[in-house]
């Protein structure tokens, strides 16, 4: 199948109009007035043409908790929000921590045929934090990087022999970094409003003391890490401060944490009980300055989709996380484009070029010879969300009622349309 | 006019909302020491849902309920579906379906009776939920002080101890600043929650500079397991600080009001003479416990409502 863009605005690196004729999966021709016949003609005019999203952080949670979401189900929701290539966290039932279950995961996103989906396997062993998991065995089955994510590795030996032995492979280590006897049992960042409610705290401290190890395990044995779902202002400093030292660190934030604060637990909504958990508007601005110069690489969505009966019951007791695949790109949009925080070409930095080199994925530029994931983005578009309308399985949605700019109007994965907006 | 469906807390009530409860709950305790028979609730039904042991509370809101007149049913967790895993909303639906007109719930999860409030046709009244609040403990709090006073503006109310963790501190501050009092929390830093001043308290850390000019000190149970993962070190040093000393209310007020929601540690939060000296109130709180639990049901669901 051909297909042809017309009169869109190109975002890569810089700004220009231009058509586009993809063939065979590839981006064939960019050009002004391109002469050539397509099966499909899609017009662009006063849209934007960009490369498509690549989410580095997402629960797709197959095997074992298809009530939550399923691998298609999930692959779905991300085509809906412009993502192109994801990849899925490994705490599964079982954990993603061996060749057999990186293939099979493999295989279902292939199945589901949206986005593509690449696994990210364990660091250690069930997640348990004790034995490494066979990472060189796991990289040769396909996975992108490895993550105990959600269960921190607590013990500092353990993530010392991890970062040495990912980097015999150059394998990416990504770490959610919690120093749980800090964090002890807290459901909402310790402040205020957790006061007001009368919820458990999580202190910074327990965030910042993992990165602060991280960086000095990354410097000591210069290795590579990567830092999860960073949310506060001092994490944003013990980063920006360790770039500056060329320490081997990269890092990505979320849409919740530039855009929603701590404000929105007093309800006791219990999806805004995310981990790390909503912080303070300090911490918000910090985050904008750390992505405006370059601390923060990535932008990921930390998608954790639940079921709704695990969602409606005490706050105490509800799991952590929000759907974020389908809202990530307007929410960057609205909060940080259309506010005049970053340009257009930075934001396909954040959610595209640097997860994707991050990872070691094709980067698309929309060139000729290159891979045809390209989406087609309205930003005149605005919609206020409706988490019933989400798609896939997970509905749990902090953002629902909210107010966003920008639309997907096309997701284009190797020159097929999987999703139209509409 | 109060014409809400619940009571969950203090922080959602007007400074008119929470005078008029005060008002009421004199009649009702009136009536109540008069052995006066009241039919406000009559033929209604208030449960009491119970996750957290309480003897005392749940005594008085019982007692509270019969004094209007209404049927009670009474669900404790250790004898319920509950233990077979029976959610909240589920629980609350079955209450709802069995014409209770009133649930009374007693969490150890902050927000919980929020939840069940929005799940359920029944009024829902909190009874303590977690570090939130337990509205009407403090509601016989300030009818206590209001007794004694005649007002509560510009009093000068004094807590001592586990402000972290007491959902009665938060309830009483929340009530106290809206109905013009001063306030001032005590406590080490480890048991002062992060941002409290910002409920209009002052935090002071030392006893004797805290307790100066006040017309209430309240002592809030601390617990032992509180100890065993280092908020202090030990019951002796922290009575030995904190404790609530007829020496160190020298520099309060002659006629200051020594309260305690009880049940006291004697020798640790408050010292035994102080307990039972002239100035406590701490059982006369327990009568006026039964008075506003009267009078909160009463705005609830009494009468014609």
């Amino acid at each position: 199948m051909s297909l042809l863009i017309k009169n869109g605005r190109i975002i890569d690196g810089s700004e220009y109009k231009a058509d586009v004729f993809i063939d065979n999966g590839k981006i064939m021709r960019v050009g002004e007035n391109l002469d050539v016949t397509a099966d499909v003609v899609i017009d662009a005019t006063d849209k934007l043409v960009m490369p498509g999203l690549v989410d580095m952080h997402c629960h797709l949670r197959e095997p074992g908790f298809e009530h939550k979401e399923t691998i298609a189900g999930g692959a779905e929701a991300a085509v809906a929000g412009g993502y192109t290539s994801v990849a899925c966290m490994p705490n599964t039932n079982p954990p993603l921590d061996s060749a057999a279950l990186v293939r099979y995961v493999s295989m279902r996103g292939r199945e589901a045929d949206l986005a593509r989906v690449y696994p990210i396997g364990c660091i250690t062993k069930g997640q348990k934090g004790e034995e490494l998991a066979e990472m060189a065995k796991m990289k040769e089955a396909g996975i992108v990087a490895v993550s105990d994510d959600g269960h921190p590795v607590m013990n500092s030996g353990i993530m010392r022999n991890a970062l040495e032995y990912a980097k015999t492979f150059n394998i990416l280590v990504i770490d959610h970094t919690e120093d749980t006897s800090v964090s002890d049992g807290g459901v909402v960042n310790e402040g205020v409003n957790a006061t007001i409610a009368g919820l458990r705290g999580i202190n910074r401290a327990a965030e910042e003391i993992g990165i602060a190890r991280d960086i000095v395990l990354a410097e000591s044995l210069d290795a590579r890490i990567h830092i999860a779902h960073v949310s506060t202002r001092g994490s944003v400093q013990l980063i920006r401060e360790a770039k500056a030292r060329d320490v081997k660190i990269t890092c990505e934030t979320c849409p919740h944490y530039f855009s929603a604060t701590d404000e929105e637990i007093l309800s006791y909504n219990t999806n805004a009980k995310i981990n790390p958990p909503l912080r303070e508007d300090a911490d918000r601005e910090a985050i904008i300055e750390g992505i405006k110069d370059g601390t923060i690489d990535v932008i990921a969505t930390d998608h954790a989709p639940h079921s709704s009966g695990e969602k409606n019951v005490e706050f105490d007791l509800a799991p952590f996380g929000t759907v974020g695949l389908e809202t990530a790109l307007s929410l960057a949009y609205t909060y940080l484009v259309d506010s005049g925080e970053i340009d257009m070409p930075a934001l396909v930095r954040l959610m595209s070029h640097t997860p994707a080199r991050l990872l070691g994925l094709p980067v698309v530029h929309i060139k000729p010879g290159i891979m045809a994931d390209i989406i087609v983005f309205d930003p005149d578009a605005s919609r206020t969300v409706k988490a019933s309308e989400l798609h896939g399985n997970g509905k749990n949605c902090l953002y629902d009622g909210w107010m966003l700019k920008g639309g997907v109007d096309y997701t284009i994965v190797g020159g097929e349309i999987k999703y139209r907006g509409a | 006019m109060l014409r809400k469906k619940d009571l969950l807390g203090l922080k959602d009530l007007t400074k008119e909302e929470l005078e008029h409860i005060l008002a009421h709950a004199g009649d009702m305790k009136e009536a109540l020491i008069s052995r006066e028979t009241l039919d406000n609730l009559k033929g209604k039904c208030v449960a009491t849902l119970f996750y957290e042991n309480s003897t005392r509370t749940k005594n008085s809101f019982e007692t509270a309920a019969r004094m209007l007149g209404a049927r009670t049913v009474s669900i404790s967790v250790a004898n319920s579906s509950v233990k077979k895993g029976e959610s909240l909303i589920d629980t609350g639906k079955t209450l709802d379906a069995l014409m209770t007109d009133v649930i009374v719930i007693r969490h150890s999860m902050a927000g919980a009776p929020a939840l069940l409030a929005r799940n359920v046709r029944s009024s829902v009244i909190n009874a303590g939920d977690g570090m939130n609040e337990h509205p009407t403990q403090s509601l016989l709090d300030l009818f206590t002080m209001h007794e004694k006073f005649g007002t509560i503006k510009g009093l000068k109310v004094v807590m001592v101890g586990d402000i972290k963790h007491s959902r009665v501190a938060r309830s009483n501050l929340w009530a106290l600043g809206k109905l013009g009092a001063e306030t001032v929390v005590v406590a080490p830093y480890t048991l002062i929650p992060s941002g409290i001043e910002e409920l209009g308290c002052e935090v002071i850390t030392d006893m004797e500079e805290a307790v100066a000019g006040a017309n209430v000190v309240m002592g809030l149970r601390i617990q032992l397991e509180r100890q065993k993962v280092g908020f202090f070190p030990s019951l002796s040093e922290y009575g030995a600080e904190f404790g609530i000393t007829k020496e160190r209310l020298l520099n309060s007020c002659p006629d200051a009001l020594i309260m305690h929601p009880g049940p006291v540690n004697r020798g640790v939060e408050i010292e035994s003479e102080v307990v039972d000296g002239e100035n406590s109130l701490i059982y006369e709180q327990v009568t006026n416990g039964v008075a506003v639990r009267m009078a909160v049901m009463d705005f609830l669901a009494g009468g014609d409502k």
